[in-house]
């Protein structure tokens, strides 16, 4: 195991009635580092976010959080302890502008007599910096969701999981739903979070996605670690020979 | 900066014509009912500006504005509240009875909203805890069961009269002396003051507090909301029981404006407040829509009213005008975010 591990899944099985949907997976994932997760309908990869998450709970194993053995009862537990989820259908109230968004359920506040009012002063002056700093460009915080394209709102839902210090982020496909030339930057944004320390874990069909910025690729296989490399030893082929049960 | 530069290309690229749509949008209902004043200021010179008049419309939309306020707080959840022209009669019966029985009118007074609260908190753990598929079919049956109620309490008759001070709040009268000398005829009904505070309270609840902020986001996408933590069930019967609540201070006006309770009070109320709220701009599909936009809503119902009352025009004509009105604002509403989505 290497020193820095900030999560790991120790032999964790799932089962659902009599289906096994994971089957003694192990993860592990470093500092920084982009994890990709391949594998194809129904191996399983939907289900183990779900237990890293905290929205499921394994059957067997357990996890690991900068290596301390946790139990997860709920998504706000693994919120908690730094990892958050992007998910797929982008979780976004499009009616409200993007620093809501951003904040939402967490919006800061300021007290004026016994009431708590929000601050929207320093909501606005957050989302300002946390933009910048992960290099998202939008025309201002104040734009409402719904008039983003698909590539700015996924950015958004990333801006999102990491904008209170999110050390872990998990994204569901983050590139399924966009046009080809908004792939991109969501790719370079994924590239921003690790230069900034965060580990990844993107769930993809798409080798491009996998090939242009993990660190490392893992794929499940009708519920079991299948295989697993380092992404310099590999090559797409075998990626893709792995995702279909093949292995030379 | 690249990022300003295409800031400024994208400000000249947008017509003069664009532009000003948000500033339609925000306005323009405003606009709208500068023109209706002036128009009917033309039609009927001496009587429409008159102090009378005025006040008039505004006792006349004091109750039914805060039918409004509540129904629109319910739709910007994406609910509906049908049950509000019910929640009125039976709060204003619940009122006439306790008076009746002899109750200090301060606790008459607490009667009208409390029963309010209770009816609109039913409705709201109704529809959240037996799962309806929609809040249209818990608030149908309160509609039904709310009214049904008040004449059973009240043997369906009309109950009459009540203490002074009860009927301060919708008939009360702010003399004006200090301004138009001892015995002026000029005052500000109570109501009026009522209901501005009223709905600037709810403008701070629903702008500058977060449950306000969470209330918006379950009309926007309520998976969202579910995501961010909040618990959606709970903000929408604390939502439905406010609903009520200002239903039921509608029920208190109402008394002071009658002086009586009955049967029909607030018969087909609810489809006045849910016009005034689509007419203010609000969306039926939730998310959409601000205090201001109702009041102006509400506004536009009263003058509208108020203005083809003075011209003798049938009351039939007058429905016939608010069914094109609403039409016609949302057709508008359709073309503006057509116009929007272009750019």
């Amino acid at each position: 195991m290497s020193q820095d591990t900030v999560l790991e899944a120790k032999a964790v099985s799932k089962y659902f009635g009599t289906i096994t949907a994971l089957d003694n997976v192990n993860l592990q994932l470093s500092k920084g580092e982009v994890l990709g997760v391949v594998g194809d309908n129904g191996a399983g990869k939907s289900t183990l976010m779900k237990v890293l998450s905290g929205l499921y709970k394994p059957s067997e194993g357990s996890l690991f959080f900068d290596k301390e053995k946790v139990v997860l009862n709920s998504p706000r537990d693994s919120q908690n302890l730094g990892l958050e989820m992007v998910y797929q259908d982008l979780a976004l109230a499009g009616n409200l502008p993007i620093g809501d968004n951003i904040f939402l359920g967490r919006e800061p506040t300021k007290k004026i007599g016994p009431f708590n009012f929000l601050d929207h002063k320093k909501r606005k002056q957050l989302t300002e910096e946390h933009l910048s700093k992960l290099k998202i460009n939008v025309k201002s915080a104040d734009q409402k969701v719904e008039e983003l394209s698909g590539g700015q709102r996924q950015a958004v839902a990333i801006a999102r999981a990491t904008a209170f210090n999110a050390k872990i982020v998990l994204m569901d496909e983050p590139t399924a739903a966009l046009a080809v030339k908004e792939v991109g930057k969501v790719l370079d944004l994924i590239l921003n979070l690790k230069k900034l320390g965060v580990s990844v874990i993107v769930i993809s069909h798409r080798m491009d996605d996998i090939f242009s910025v993990c660190d490392r690729v893992m794929a499940l296989f009708q519920g079991t670690n299948f295989a697993e490399s380092e992404l310099k030893n590999t090559s797409r082929d075998e990626v893709i020979g792995w995702i279909m049960g093949k292995k030379d | 900066m690249d990022h300003g530069e295409k800031r400024l290309m994208d400000k000249n690229q947008e017509t003069l014509f664009v532009r000003l749509i948000p500033f339609f949008e925000r306005y323009g209902i405003l606009l709208l009912i500068l023109i209706m004043i002036a128009v009917l200021h033309l039609l009927q010179p001496d009587v429409f500006l008159s102090w009378r008049n005025v006040t008039n419309i505004f006792k006349q939309v004091s109750w039914q504005s805060m039918l409004a306020l509540g129904v629109f707080m319910v739709i910007v959840t994406a609910g509906i509240d049908l049950s509000v022209g019910s929640i009125i009669m039976l709060s204003l019966m619940g009122l006439a009875i306790s008076s009746k029985a002899g109750m200090p009118w301060y606790v008459v007074m607490l009667v009208a909203p409390a029963i309010g609260f209770m009816c609109g908190m039913f409705n709201g753990i109704g529809i959240t805890l037996l799962r309806m598929p929609h809040p249209f079919i818990m608030t149908l049956g309160t509609l039904y069961i709310f009214r049904g109620i008040g004449n059973l309490i009240s043997g369906g008759v009309p109950i009459t009269g009540f203490a002074e001070q009860i009927r301060v709040i919708g008939n009360g009268k702010i003399k004006l002396d200090v301004f138009f000398g001892e015995g002026a005829r000029e005052y500000i009904p109570t109501s009026l003051i009522l209901m501005i505070v009223i709905f600037f309270i709810f403008w701070v609840f629903l702008n500058h507090t977060r449950i306000g902020k969470w209330i918006y986001a379950i009309g926007g996408n309520p998976g969202a909301a579910r995501a961010a933590g909040i618990n959606v069930d709970r903000i929408l019967i604390v939502v439905y029981t406010l609903c009520g609540f200002l239903a039921g201070i509608g029920g208190l006006i109402l008394a002071g404006r009658t002086n009586s309770a009955y049967p029909n009070a607030g018969l087909q109320s609810e489809l006045d407040a849910i016009a005034a709220v689509i007419i203010g701009g609000a969306s039926f599909f939730g998310g959409r829509g601000t205090v201001l936009g109702v009041f102006a809503g509400v506004m536009i119902m009263g003058i509208l009213r108020n203005g083809l009352n003075l011209m003798n025009v049938s009351v039939f004509w007058q429905q016939v005008l608010i069914g094109s009105i609403i039409i016609l604002a949302v057709y508008i509403d359709v073309l503006r975010r057509q116009l929007a989505t272009r750019t």
